[in-house]
């Protein structure tokens, strides 16, 4: 079949196709090229595996060495691995008593110290000035540590498993009397962790205080849910964790942030680095982190604090700078020093954004310390993954409710928060009640609740007979989702094998054949054509160094394959919900709520459903990506139509467009730039679930992290982690630059 | 009628671009326009110097990137000049270090900015209190300074405010206050009025004359309104391209500016507020006599004088403060000095 066209026009198509710089036939020649180079030699289409840079080895070799051998003059690594793990140990075993272990008095000896020490310096705080508190508070601590000093020895040389330098029995000091008088004197030899209902209540109060009646109500239930379905210890084993990683993370954050702001060289050392971190896939950092520090809660802890830091720092970094240059300067001109200016002025005046950058380390870290399960962590995410490996998907169903209503819960609290911290009203209207009301209410049920305890064990934790949804429920709604998915596979299956046998399998096919030349070149022209020589250079030594040390070609065409296949569904999806938001309010109010739901949900979650609906498979691994990854295809098609200015709609108005001439000539071209932004998030979060379904199968990059994971083979994790960053960096980098250039041709900002 | 010189800034000049300090010393020190844009470079402050005496009110006056603001930064050192010598109370302040810069900008140096800088976080109280807070002064004392400065701007009972909840005006209350709170000896005000709405601007114009005739600073003030300028200032300096055009009083600029650039502001200026008697009156040949009967004083600004003159039909005569005439103003010399036509 031929089809006609004017011979003139034949004349300008070959034209145009000949001109030098026409990019269809650059890459219509480069395609041909390279498979042809396929066909005559293999090694064009596959890398060679003689030619692979053992990086995984020597990776896997040095970590194995760090472990074993590596000492730094004085100590080993492995002992200062040990010590790391030792000191953060100690605040997450006073969180763990706290939330749900019971210990003996003693054990809480350093907790009392802290919170005298703080009670001292809030007390100071008021009557005096800062300094003076804070050098009060911190005397305090050092008496009670150099007091109790032989002790920490001793717990330190048990960690380490060598003989205690001194004989602690020896030496019992005044930071022991607390414990004395209440184990020997009064009788009280254990402590119960916090019950239950004060925490339910707590919440609930904080709740109250930031956001009113309405979000504590909904604070309230979704905390009751946790209690009322008997998950509450897992969930506070999952909370405890939240709670000592998320101080360290923020403070980590801060500090490097505000270095960043202030060195120019670190800055340097330091951007790129988040770049890759923030690209690098969860799984990927449990990997080198097991192998140093073997399986558990404090190894969860330190890959959550190091996962979680990032967006600490990216919000320190962008508050300080947007903080205005009048403020700046008046600062300087009031005569503050450097340490005044950081503390006084420029921390402060960026609160909002600092109290947001606060609420995604929290977000973060709920969303890592699920997945950490896969490391030994225990909580909700251990009992859900197991759940799911056995496939009772009731049991599933409810863990997976109570991981997402506490999201919901901690993303709403802090949020609320934010808005109320940095909203100052001036308090002389308000009265002694208001001020401190929260307060004495939340130690009214702390007191009532511990002493309740000891009258009604249900107070500390329901029993078995209160729980209103008992594991016979879960049995129940297992069978029943298992009798409804029955039902359904009877459906689903032909559609599943339907799209999986005619469509997926032959499109994984057509990516898994093609040639790594190919792919190279083809995404050396198209940096050219889009950001010049630099990204070229950037895109394709990146994409080079993921050909050579991969060893196999076919997991990053594999990562490939699922990636683009689920963003394309997304921006199928996302970018007409996000248009008809734009044109509707009401629309929006709705579509803006689900996406700030779903965004708040840690990643694991959405396996969930993926595995009810289709079991595993291509089918499932790509629809588990597509809710969590259109979120950002919605939201930047909203904003970018939304930011528009009003006057360019209004022109093409009075021009007598109608609405698709509005759409198609005129929004969408200004808005294409801001769109491409969330198809490039969209990009980025599609790569980073792709590793979390390895869990249901697949044959890609994030399958090797998961399988390198009970091996403890950290060059092979760490290497696959890398090489998803480095697919994620190039695609971040292609549509940014791009983005980036059309924005300025359109003068849009 | 000068004080002493507070301030003496001699050849400032400041650059922006990649090495700054080694282009100048290319150039010898004074690189010509042609060379800033061949090399690249932007000259944001060129070749300036003037004297600021204690006392006074110098207006440095300008449109936007004529250069202005960074003078005033280079002088306080927000932002270093590249070259040049800035004499403050008698010290080289480009020499001073960090440390030595901080204790000035404490006690000697109070500023006022565009876009008020204040501090989101604290109320007025403390905002105004906040330059006393840095210096370690103790609660219970910085707070009652802080309270009489609150008093002084017309902001009592709002102590508690976050700025916020204050409108501009306010607000710029809030600013200066904070800015006299220190007792500074040299008064830095950024177009401190240019954010307002003229209504309020004029009411702040008044204020600040109020003011400062209650305190006697020394007082640098940066504007890009010219009216605002002969309105509040003893002398005014025109700045245009980083360099400064003319430096006089507005008198003297109105009656006599250097350039076309200067005329072009001069041209509409309220001449009756601010050239006096003396400037256009017909000098009397002679030693000076002693009057008979009634004169207009040789201090008067015209427009107060213009009815007098205009409805007399001989020549009136202008006095002294002792009462010696020193010559007269005709009907005619009256209507053209008020409407500015030639032949003064």
């Amino acid at each position: 079949m031929t089809i006609a066209v004017p011979a003139s026009d034949r004349k300008d198509l070959a034209r145009h196709l000949l001109r030098s710089d026409s990019i269809v036939a650059q890459l219509l020649v480069v395609i041909a090229l390279t498979i042809g180079l396929a066909l005559i030699w293999d090694g064009a289409g596959q890398w060679p595996e003689a030619w692979t840079i053992p990086v995984k080895q020597w990776l896997s070799d040095l970590f194995r060495w760090l472990d074993k051998e590596a000492t730094l003059g004085l100590f080993t690594v492995k002992e200062l691995t040990r010590t790391i793990a030792w000191v953060l140990k100690q605040p997450l075993i006073w969180s763990e008593f706290l939330l749900w272990k019971s210990a003996r008095v003693y054990k809480y000896l350093p907790i009392f110290w802290i919170f005298f020490a703080c009670a001292v310096g809030f007390v100071v705080a008021r009557r005096r000035d800062m300094k003076t508190a804070i050098l009060s508070s911190l005397a305090i601590l050092a008496v009670v540590t150099i007091d109790g000093f032989p002790f920490i020895l001793e717990s330190l040389a048990k960690a380490l498993k060598t003989e205690p330098w001194v004989e602690p029995a020896a030496l019992v000091g005044i930071s022991q009397v607390p414990g004395y008088l209440l184990a020997d004197v009064l009788g009280f030899r254990e402590v119960k962790y916090v019950p239950w209902i004060a925490v339910v209540l707590g919440f609930g109060i904080f709740a109250h205080w930031v956001g009113g009646w309405r979000l504590a109500t909904v604070v309230v239930l979704c905390m009751g849910y946790l209690a009322v379905t008997g998950l509450w210890r897992e969930s506070m084993k999952t909370f405890s964790l939240v709670v000592v990683a998320v101080p360290f993370s923020a403070a980590l954050g801060l500090w490097l942030g505000i270095w960043v702001t202030r060195s120019e060289r670190a800055a340097a050392i330091i951007t790129p680095m988040f770049d890759l971190m923030q690209a690098t896939p969860h799984l990927a950092y449990l990997v080198p982190v097991v192998v140093m520090f073997g399986a558990g809660q404090v190894p969860a802890l330190i890959a959550t604090m190091i996962f979680a830091m990032p967006p600490m720092a990216r919000c320190t970094i962008l508050g300080i700078q947007t903080v205005p240059s009048d403020v700046v300067e008046s600062g300087r001109m009031s005569g503050c020093t450097p340490r005044q200016l950081l503390w006084k002025v420029q921390l402060p005046a960026s609160e909002k954004t600092l109290l947001l950058g606060l609420n995604q380390v929290i977000m973060q870290t709920l969303a890592m310390v699920v997945i950490c399960s896969l490391v030994g962590a225990q909580g909700l995410g251990h009992k859900l993954l197991f759940s799911l490996q056995q496939l009772k998907l009731g049991f599933a169903t409810m863990q997976g409710i109570a991981i997402v209503l506490m999201a919901v819960v901690l993303d709403r609290l802090t949020q609320a928060y934010a808005n109320k911290a940095s909203t100052h009203v001036h308090a002389d209207e308000q009265s002694y009640l208001e001020r401190h009301g929260h307060l004495i209410a939340f130690f009214a049920v702390l007191i009532i609740s511990t002493i309740a305890v000891f009258y009604l064990r249900d107070v500390s934790i329901l029993s078995r007979k209160y729980l209103w949804v008992t594991s016979k429920d879960a049995l129940e709604l297992d069978k029943v989702i298992k009798a409804i998915t029955f039902e359904m596979i009877d459906y689903i299956k032909p559609v599943r094998d339907f799209i999986t046998v005619y469509m997926l399998i032959p499109m994984r096919n057509m990516y898994q054949a093609l040639p790594w030349s190919l792919v190279l070149a083809v995404l050396a022209i198209v940096s050219h054509r889009m950001g010049g020589c630099k990204l070229t250079a950037i895109t394709v030594s990146l994409l080079f160094f993921v050909i050579v040390t991969i060893g196999n070609w076919e997991f990053a065409t594999t990562t490939f394959y699922f990636v683009s296949t689920a963003a394309v569904i997304c921006v199928l999806i996302g970018v007409p919900l996000g248009l008809w938001s734009a044109r509707s309010e009401r629309v929006a109010k709705v579509v803006m709520l689900v996406c700030d739901t779903l965004q708040t949900f840690p990643s694991f979650i959405y396996l969930l459903p993926a595995i009810m609906l289709f079991r595993v498979g291509e089918l499932a691994i790509i629809f588990a990506i597509i809710p969590y990854a259109t979120v950002p295809a919605i939201r930047f098609t909203y904003l970018g139509i939304k930011r528009i200015p009003p006057v360019t709609i209004e022109a093409a108005r009075m021009n007598g467009a109608t609405a698709w001439q509005r759409l198609w000539k005129v929004e969408l071209p200004v808005a294409i730039p801001e769109i491409m932004l969330g198809v490039n998030q969209t990009i980025m979060m599609a790569l980073a679930m792709t590793a979390i379904t390895a869990l249901i199968g697949g044959q890609d990059l994030g399958q090797e992290i998961y399988r390198a994971l009970p091996t403890s083979d950290a060059g092979r994790g760490v290497m696959a982690g890398l090489g998803i960053a480095s697919l994620g960096i190039i695609a971040d980098r292609l549509i940014n630059s791009w983005a980036v250039k059309r924005k300025r041709e359109l003068g849009v900002g | 009628m000068p004080g002493d010189v507070k301030i003496s800034c001699r050849n400032i000049w400041k650059v922006f671009g990649d090495d700054p300090k080694g282009f100048m010393t290319a150039h010898n020190g004074s690189p010509s326009s042609e060379a800033l844009a061949a090399e690249g470079y932007i000259g944001a402050v060129r070749d300036v110097s003037f004297d600021v005496h204690a006392g006074e009110i110098l207006i440095i006056m300008g449109l936007s990137g004529s250069g202005k603001s960074t003078v005033i930064r280079c002088i306080t050192r927000l932002n270093d000049p590249t070259t040049g010598e800035i004499i403050f109370d008698g010290r080289d302040i480009l020499a001073a270090n960090d440390q030595e810069m901080i204790e000035l900008r404490r006690h000697k140096m109070g500023m006022v900015f565009q876009n008020f800088g204040l501090l989101p976080h604290r109320n007025v109280l403390s905002n105004v209190a906040f330059p006393l807070e840095v210096q370690g002064i103790e609660r219970g004392q910085r707070e009652a300074r802080a309270r009489e400065m609150i008093e002084l701007v017309g902001l009592g009972g709002r102590e508690e405010y976050f700025p916020r909840e204050l409108s501009g005006g306010q607000q710029q209350r809030v600013g200066i206050a904070r800015s006299l709170a220190v007792e500074p000896d040299v008064w830095f005000l950024d177009e401190p009025f240019s954010a307002l709405d003229p209504l309020i601007r004029a009411e702040m114009q008044d204020e600040f004359i109020r003011l400062q005739k209650l305190l006697k600073k020394t007082i640098v003030f940066i504007t890009h309104d010219f009216e605002e300028a002969i309105k509040l200032a003893d002398r005014i300096g025109i700045m245009k391209d980083g360099r400064l055009v003319q430096l006089s009083t507005p008198e003297e600029m109105v009656l006599n500016p250097a350039d076309e650039y200067v005329t072009r502001f001069t041209e509409n200026a309220p001449r009756g507020r601010i050239v006096s008697a003396r400037a256009i009156m017909e000098r009397a040949k002679g030693k000076p006599k002693k009057a008979n009967g009634a004169g207009v004083p040789a201090d008067a600004k015209i427009g107060e004088i213009a009815e007098q003159v205009l409805n007399s039909s001989k020549p009136v005569t202008v006095v002294d403060e002792n009462g010696f005439a020193l010559g007269a103003i005709s009907r005619e010399r009256m209507a053209s000095a008020l409407f500015a036509r030639d032949g003064l």
